[in-house]
């Protein structure tokens, strides 16, 4: 089917119509603003609801019948438990057994375990995936076998097309390490803890129909209240939401690659000596190996210098709850929680706060907390001569990771990616990015193994590190020495068919995927 | 008669950067090519290429090959096939990739050895990123990290990675096999710029002279000027005793190292974390260098998490008169050099010996004092050495002497 599609403000060939709904090309940054109200759920009534405020039934089957399942409707689920969810299979798996079909799923985020919903979609119980495509998800929606067409946004971009009501929840199917029979729910407690429920907020809060699957019911009220009991409808008790080894590690560990330790300790140099790190900052890193190593060295420098952070923005990890009980850092804001001394940490130290995405990261926000972190350390994919960034797709073409909050994650003050220059043979920074997500105005400084590029756009910054001693380069000098070593790599051919739409975090389009062409 | 089929390179879940190639001749039919591999997208074609060019460069024009590839770059690809064609064919012929103009220096006899990193000679996904860690001496194993049934093809690696992998400036060495395959190693690496081989469980010095023959002869024949330093590695009680004689066996001998795995095994006692056991064999080697004017360089630790631990041996080391230990990970490099680096009181006081010596020298004075203490010539020598080796490792400006203020100088009459 020939789609019409326009060139957008990035440059990117996009669609006006995505899933028979129309769309916003990507315009620029911050210029898309929609007017208008807010989304707002059908108005409920509190008589409908029992007066014991006992809202358990005896099944998701029972629950999912009652919130009025059918064909076509948007289920969403919440990712805290991570790769142990044993919650969102299961509503597909009864779907299916129901017959139901077309279902939007709206996770905020999948994972390998969720995997087996490919037969869901080869079955045609689930239209269309709009969330992030992982590992075995993405190649099949690559491959073009997904019925609809999967839309990929930022964890802040869920948030957005949650409140401007670009997406409907039918029903939000919340799972709850701790609830009680009423529906509030925590993070907390029980043998599935995931430490917090943020990403769960936008979901509970504009659903049509709530329901709270736990395997911990406690007696009124649990508390403190992620989740309120007066926006769900259902409360299921199963006997197991997760598998506990798998919703968090046990521990994080450090990279013990000498490349990525090399990386890392090139990043809190430069971050040092450009002096970005200084005394009462904010910093934000994730969980991977690099980003924990260079935590580790942070920490040192902070302690040597006699340096404090003012928060620290997590997912959060050991590493940061060290910074935190060693005097480090202030607080920890936290929007999810990666292993088990974080979860100790959140139980246990007022100083260690949730804090939702809903927040942190929103386009619809009054104020958005990147915007006012300091020092924000990511990843990516590729990177383009102009800085553009790719975390989707590899540069084989294929879909193989969500956006997370990396996008929102742009918006701070220095955005620096630290990667390495290729990885297997396959260069990151390439002459142009296989999938737009995020553009280089926004992309401040790259940090490889081989030689730091700054961004021509923050001269500021340039400035800071001229005699410093850091292996600085141009983006073309690193491009050129990773092909030097790789060889220049083939680009991987598409077909004309989209298979997955990229959100901005305001909404609008600014690149697709297209289907892989197999030989 | 050769054998039908070959087999050379790794693969495997976690093999990186390498592959495996199945090399089967056939008498008809062409080249045919199967490939399986993670980057087949982006350079399927190139891989393609490539083996077809090596193949014909040894005039193979009907075979089967089968290619299991995780990243391995052209070099490594083309030291696969080489390795999987000579299994099947007697030739004589090398297809070497181009030479790295980065790679063409040579280095001195008294350069620093502090840090050397050990690298497996067939593992080539830890060379490419080897030079970046500013370890003063890379070495590509021959000898104990490379398994016997894989020791011909790790040549073939290792010859390619001297030819293409960017050491950085590091000090460009080969660990050979010992006795007469360490010979025939030779061949393999000399042609290649090596700066230093390393001579594992040497016993004599007569062994060091045939190796001196064998690189002198290829040389000769390609008619190269490059030195080619030499480091014998002790590591039996039969070394240490002949432990001077080796290191005089040759001027190019410029470092004698000891490997204390092999030398407690030969006393037949354990390897402790104090080295008692070691500790005459330890100092025996440094005073044989010392009196031999090389350099003593230690054994490798091998606990590579326990850093802690490395700087306490490291200073040990130190103490006993060693000027360097060997790496087992990059991580060991930064430690390591730090702690033979001088501290900060040796930099001081140096640099007021330096600064008296210097002042005394624009003066026409024959002989220096600082305070009431003369200063001999060697003195001088070794703070002059101290100081140039703290300007190296960033510890000092090289314009130091301009930012101290004019201490008092008293002539001896």
């Amino acid at each position: 089917m020939a789609m019409k599609t326009v060139i957008n403000a990035a440059g990117r060939s996009v669609p006006l119509e995505i899933n028979g709904k129309p769309v916003v090309p990507f315009k620029g940054v911050g210029k898309h603003k929609p007017e208008g109200s807010k989304y707002s759920p059908p108005i409920p009534t509190c008589s409908d609801y029992p007066d014991d405020g006992n809202k358990v039934v005896s099944s998701l089957e029972e629950a999912l019948h009652k919130c009025g399942l059918r064909n076509g409707m948007t289920i969403s689920t919440h990712h805290h438990l991570r790769d142990g969810d044993l919650v969102s299979n299961k509503v597909f798996e009864l779907a299916s057994s129901l017959g139901v079909k077309d279902l939007v799923w709206f996770p905020s985020a999948s994972f390998p375990c969720n995997d087996s919903v490919i037969q869901y979609l080869e079955d045609g119980t689930i239209n269309r995936i709009e969330g992030s495509m992982n590992g075995p998800l993405g190649r099949y929606v690559s491959e073009g076998k997904m019925k609809g067409t999967a839309v990929l946004r930022s964890h802040g971009g869920r948030v957005q097309s949650i409140q401007d009501g670009e997406v409907r929840i039918d029903i939000a199917v919340l799972a709850a390490p701790t609830a009680d029979s009423f529906g509030n729910a925590k993070g907390t407690g029980g043998a599935s803890a995931c430490g917090v429920l943020g990403y769960a907020k936008a979901d509970y809060l504009y659903a049509t129909k709530v329901i709270v699957v736990t395997d911990n019911l406690v007696d009124l009220p649990c508390f403190p209240m992620e989740i309120e009991g007066n926006y769900v409808d259902y409360v299921v008790v199963v006997d197991k939401i997760g598998i506990p080894e798998k919703i968090v590690s046990g521990t994080t560990q450090i990279t013990k690659s000498p490349d990525r330790l090399l990386i890392a300790e090139l990043t809190a140099s430069f971050l040092e000596k450009s002096g970005i790190l200084k005394d009462r900052v904010t910093m934000q890193a994730g969980a991977g190996g690099t980003s924990l190593a260079i935590a580790v060295f942070v920490h040192e420098i902070l302690k040597n210098k006699g340096w404090k952070l003012k928060f620290g923005f997590g997912g959060s990890t050991k590493y940061m709850v060290k910074m935190l009980e060693e005097g480090q850092m202030d607080f920890i804001l936290d929007a999810q929680v990666f292993d088990l001394d974080s979860v100790k940490s959140i139980e246990n130290n007022p100083n260690h706060v949730p804090y939702s995405v809903f927040n942190a990261y929103n386009y619809h926000s009054k104020g958005n907390l990147t915007s006012m972190m300091d020092i924000m350390i990511l990843g990516a994919t590729e990177i383009d001569l102009n800085f553009n960034g790719n975390v989707v797709t590899h540069s084989d073409g294929y879909l193989l990771h969500g956006i997370g909050g990396w996008q929102n994650c742009l918006h701070a003050r220095n955005v620096i990616l630290s990667i390495p220059l290729f990885r297997d043979r396959i260069p990151v920074i390439v002459n142009e990015v296989t999938t737009l997500c995020g553009p280089g105005e926004l992309i401040d400084v790259i940090i490889t193994e081989r030689g730091i590029a700054i961004n021509p756009l923050r001269q500021d910054l340039i400035e800071s590190v001229k005699g410093s001693g850091l292996p600085l380069k141009t983006i073309g000098e690193l491009k050129d020495e990773a092909e030097k070593i790789c060889g220049i790599p083939q680009k991987p051919q598409f077909e004309e068919e989209i298979v997955a739409a990229i959100k901005w975090v305001d909404g609008t389009v600014i690149d697709v995927v297209r289907k892989i062409k197999t030989r | 008669m050769k054998k039908s089929i070959a087999i050379a390179g790794n693969s495997g879940p976690k093999v990186r950067s390498d592959c495996e190639i199945v090399l089967v001749l056939k008498t008809e039919g062409g080249i045919n090519i199967d490939l399986t591999s993670k980057v087949k997208v982006l350079y399927g074609e190139s891989i393609k290429d490539l083996v077809v060019e090596v193949l014909d460069f040894f005039g193979v024009k009907h075979a089967d090959i089968k290619i299991n590839d995780s990243g391995a770059l052209p070099f490594v690809i083309a030291a696969r096939m080489e390795s999987a064609v000579k299994q099947l064919i007697s030739t004589n012929l090398e297809y070497l990739p181009g030479f790295l103009k980065e790679n063409s220096y040579t280095t001195t006899r008294d350069r620093f050895r502090f840090s050397r990193l050990y690298l497996p000679g067939n593992t080539p996904g830890l060379m490419i990123n080897a030079g970046l860690h500013s370890a003063d001496g890379i070495i590509l194993d021959l000898e104990d990290s490379v398994a016997p049934e894989k020791k011909d093809e790790a040549r073939i690696l290792v010859r390619n990675a001297l030819r293409q992998i960017n050491f950085c400036g590091a000090e460009r060495m080969v660990r050979i096999n010992q006795g007469e395959r360490g010979l025939e190693d030779l061949h393999f690496v000399i042609p290649h710029n090596v700066n230093l081989v390393l001579l594992p469980k040497c016993e004599s010095a007569d062994y060091i002279k045939q190796v001196e023959e064998v690189i002198a002869a290829i040389k000769m024949k390609l008619n190269l000027k490059n030195k080619v330093f030499l480091m014998p590695i002790i590591e039996s009680a039969l070394g240490i005793e002949n432990s001077f004689e080796i290191a005089r066996g040759s001027e190019n001998v410029v470092a004698i190292a000891i490997g204390l795995e092999d030398y407690t095994a030969d006393l037949g006692v354990p390897r402790t974390m104090d080295g008692k056991e070691s500790f005459y064999a330890r100092t025996r080697l440094v005073v044989a260098a010392k009196a031999a004017c090389i350099q003593p360089i230690d054994s490798v630790f091998s606990d590579v998490a326990d850093m802690e631990a490395l700087k306490q041996n490291v200073l040990v080391s130190k103490s006993l008169g060693f000027e360097g230990m060997g790496c087992i990970h990059p991580r060991q490099v930064s430690v390591i050099k730090l702690g033979f680096a001088p501290d900060k009181t040796d930099i001081e006081k140096a640099k007021k010996i330096v600064l008296a010596f210097e002042t005394a020298k624009l003066k026409g004075l024959g002989v220096v004092a600082l305070g009431s203490k003369m200063i001999d010539p060697p003195v001088v020598a070794r703070a002059q050495k101290i100081i140039d080796l703290a300007i190296r490792l960033n510890l000092i400006s090289s314009g130091w002497m301009n930012e101290i203020p004019p201490i008092e100088l008293k002539t001896l009459k």
